[in-house]
């Protein structure tokens, strides 16, 4: 049995801070601006929120957000786990705290200094005794290092398994910057780039190459979920979580669950997918637009065979027809996605899939957008959201 | 520097790409058996091809060789650079990186490969040029630029023997951090990261230092399982033991770690996703073959090796 929780929670308010690779400012101080940003979009007062959900990963605690920003008393906080598994995590945590009654306006929220701060690509290291630290050691002293390696294990198989090649990862890659060139807050406004470029980059860990990687970013994202009595009243068009899923599949690790019988594969975005479209009372052909987590080319083309828009190894041919530009079957990443707008661990996603819905992206498709899906990291404990304009 | 400045430094630097270090050069003395009986002294190489003249006399070749790795020893110079050498463009390359801050210094890999053997009696003569140097790099020591020295030696018929590649980094020094010190002041060469073991998995690397490479075993249900955790998926039980594995392998997937290159680490380490013989994945790294050499469903045979002063792993060849 699915949970329902259809159309009870509502995104009333969105923004992102600045993206850059050097804020100059602390995490807090990101976390603060976005949280602001969102609540004066959703023509909230401070004082209105009283909740949180954000990443375990994230270093600002709730209240002292709280107390920059000056909300008023929370009765909710919750955090999800496994890094940009916990994009539309966090906010699963705040439609259950909303449909719940726990709670009326959740900030969902992450902030980083994701480049001038601590870097993933700088991969795990030894520390104290954790079930965690202990996993990455069947990995560390090989060299399987960074997200990318890790990354490029699965992708490696996926390619021999289904015959998908380059071309399709680089026709994601370009896609994203062909939007990312009309985001003046995208790492890449203004800068496209071609398959000369692309073939001619460094190889990262083989088949990765330097523009199949995302941007390591400073930067914040939030948004704001209230209920849709009260999202009604307020001043922008409101955007329903129609579904919201997480999931984690048998077998499942961090980033490695080499130990599957098929390890080029994602179970556990299946999962999500189903249980979303099921509570959305919804099927791929419904979706219109998407955000689907793009830390790295090829984990959009997993995603996307995972949630039905074509079949099991489709997926090259899928994009290669020009599905995911704006004129396509389904628009992907309007913002320029992780690739080339920035890494805020999925939030600046959820971010945009309000706004395709809202009819206000940057790159709006022609058609209209009625329900728009946005995921979490892949490779790692999963989930996603199915969006649409609130009745 | 700014950046005029820097592609003024740059220009000067990269135009010392092929001039020779050394012209060819015989070596002072002949190939010689003292010098081979020492140097296999030190390294404890007991191979008889080096030492034993009544057994090669019987071998394929008929006659002693010398080690092949011996072949930069031939021409060195001896105490006599206790002296100074005569300025050369390795050293003239190294001063103006040193005048323009580089002054850190770390050799970082030395690839020798071999093409023909050599005999108490032969002469070798090495030559020495300024093969590449690499764009401006930042790693973890600091931000510098690679060069690397590709010396060819040559018997006395003009064979090329053998040739190695040095590569250095010259840098300019960062403040290293506290742990990358020894307490006595001295450089401690970094290692690979170490796995932490904990009583969940401490027994399995504890073998790998053994030399085994175990897979944990249900004493229930007898099912396999790795990595090891302390209750059996299938059965619940807690009750295990192991079975050692032959390390005999197909490769599931694999990548070459290229970029970054972390200090410890070879450089482009393989890593491959391994199925083992017995059932059950291990990740480990590929060795012996080049990355293109690599596929899906390649057979391989592990061992157990030490690869760096502290770290022991098996490490899997081609079968």
């Amino acid at each position: 049995m699915v949970a329902n929780v259809k159309d009870k929670a509502v995104i009333v308010g969105v923004h992102n801070t600045q993206f850059s690779k050097n804020s100059g400012v602390s995490e807090l101080n990101l976390a603060a601006q976005a949280v602001k940003g969102a609540i004066d979009d959703a023509g909230l007062k401070p004082t209105d929120i009283d909740g949180f959900a954000t990443f375990t990963m994230d270093a600002n605690d709730e209240i002292e957000v709280a107390r920059a920003v000056g909300t008023g008393d929370m009765t909710f906080w919750g955090r999800s786990h496994y890094g940009g598994g916990a994009a539309t995590g966090s906010l699963h945590q705040a439609v259950m705290a909303v449909s719940t009654g726990m709670a009326e306006c959740v900030a969902v929220f992450r902030a980083l200094n994701g480049r001038s701060g601590h870097r993933f690509s700088a991969g795990v290291s030894e520390g104290v005794m954790t079930a965690d630290i202990i996993h990455w050691g069947w990995y560390m002293p090989y060299g399987l290092l960074t997200p990318a390696s890790w990354v490029a294990m699965f992708t490696q198989r996926w390619m021999h398994n289904t015959g998908v090649t380059k071309d399709a990862l680089f026709e994601v890659a370009h896609q994203t910057r062909q939007y990312a060139v009309n985001n003046p807050n995208a790492f890449f406004h203004e800068r496209p780039f071609d398959r000369a470029e692309y073939d001619a980059a460094r190889m990262i860990c083989d088949p990765l190459q330097l523009f199949d990687c995302c941007q390591e970013s400073d930067g914040a994202s939030c948004v704001i979920v209230t209920t849709p009595e009260r999202a009604r009243d307020l001043k922008q068009p409101g955007v329903a979580v129609r579904g919201v899923a997480q999931a984690a599949a048998a077998d499942q690790e961090q980033m490695t669950s080499f130990y599957r019988d098929e390890f080029a594969a994602i179970p556990e975005m299946e999962i999500a997918a189903r249980n979303c479209y099921e509570m959305a009372d919804l099927t791929p052909d419904d979706i219109d637009a998407a955000v689907i987590y793009d830390a790295f080319s090829p984990i959009v083309l997993w995603q996307i065979e995972a949630w039905n828009f074509c079949g099991a190894g489709e997926s090259g041919d899928f994009v290669l027809d020009g599905a995911l530009r704006p004129d396509g079957r389904l628009p992907c990443n309007t913002h320029g996605g992780q690739l080339s707008e920035a890494y805020i661990h999925g939030v600046n996603g959820i971010v945009e899939a309000t706004k395709l819905v809202r009819g206000t992206s940057l790159n709006q498709p022609e058609k209209a957008v009625n329900h728009a899906l946005v995921t979490s990291g892949v490779g790692i404990p999963t989930g996603g959201a199915l969006l649409g304009k609130l009745d | 520097m700014n950046a005029d400045e820097l592609q003024a430094f740059e220009d000067e630097i990269y135009a010392f790409v092929g001039q020779e270090v050394y012209p060819p050069t015989p070596a002072p003395d002949d190939v010689n058996m003292p010098m081979i009986r020492q140097w296999a002294e030190i390294m404890g190489d007991t191979n008889p091809a080096y030492l034993d003249a009544d057994w090669a006399a019987n071998s394929s070749r008929g006659r002693t060789i010398a080690p092949p790795a011996m072949m930069y020893a031939w021409g060195q110079e001896g105490f006599q650079v206790t002296k100074g050498r005569s300025p050369n463009a390795q050293s003239n390359l190294v001063a103006l990186f040193n005048k323009h801050g580089y002054t850190g210094v770390l050799g970082t890999n030395v690839k020798q490969e071999y093409f023909k053997e050599v005999s108490p009696g032969d002469n070798v003569t090495i030559q020495m040029v300024i093969d590449n140097i690499s764009e401006r790099k930042t790693t973890s020591r600091g931000t510098g630029y690679f060069f690397e020295t590709l010396s060819t030696f040559t018997d006395q018929h003009g064979d090329v023997i053998g040739t190695q590649r040095f590569k250095v980094l010259k840098f300019i020094p960062q403040e290293q951090p506290a742990a990358a010190a020894s307490a006595d002041g001295g450089l401690e060469v970094p290692t690979r990261i170490a796995s932490v073991r904990g009583p969940d998995n401490g027994w399995w690397w504890d073998a790998v230092d053994e030399g085994k490479v175990l897979i944990q075993r249900c004493k229930s249900c007898q099912t396999l399982r790795h990595p090891p955790r302390p209750m059996c998926g299938e059965c619940q039980s807690m009750e295990w033991d192991s079975i050692e594995s032959t390390l005999k392998g197909e490769v599931l997937s694999y990548t070459c770690v290229r970029y970054p290159h972390v200090p410890g680490y070879p450089k482009d380490p393989i890593c491959a996703v391994i199925k083992l013989a017995e059932g059950t994945n291990l990740v480990a790294n590929v060795v012996g073959c080049e990355y293109e050499d690599v596929s899906i469903g390649m057979q391989v045979t592990g061992k157990v090796e030490q690869v760096d002063e502290k770290t022991t792993l098996p490490q899997f060849y081609p079968a």
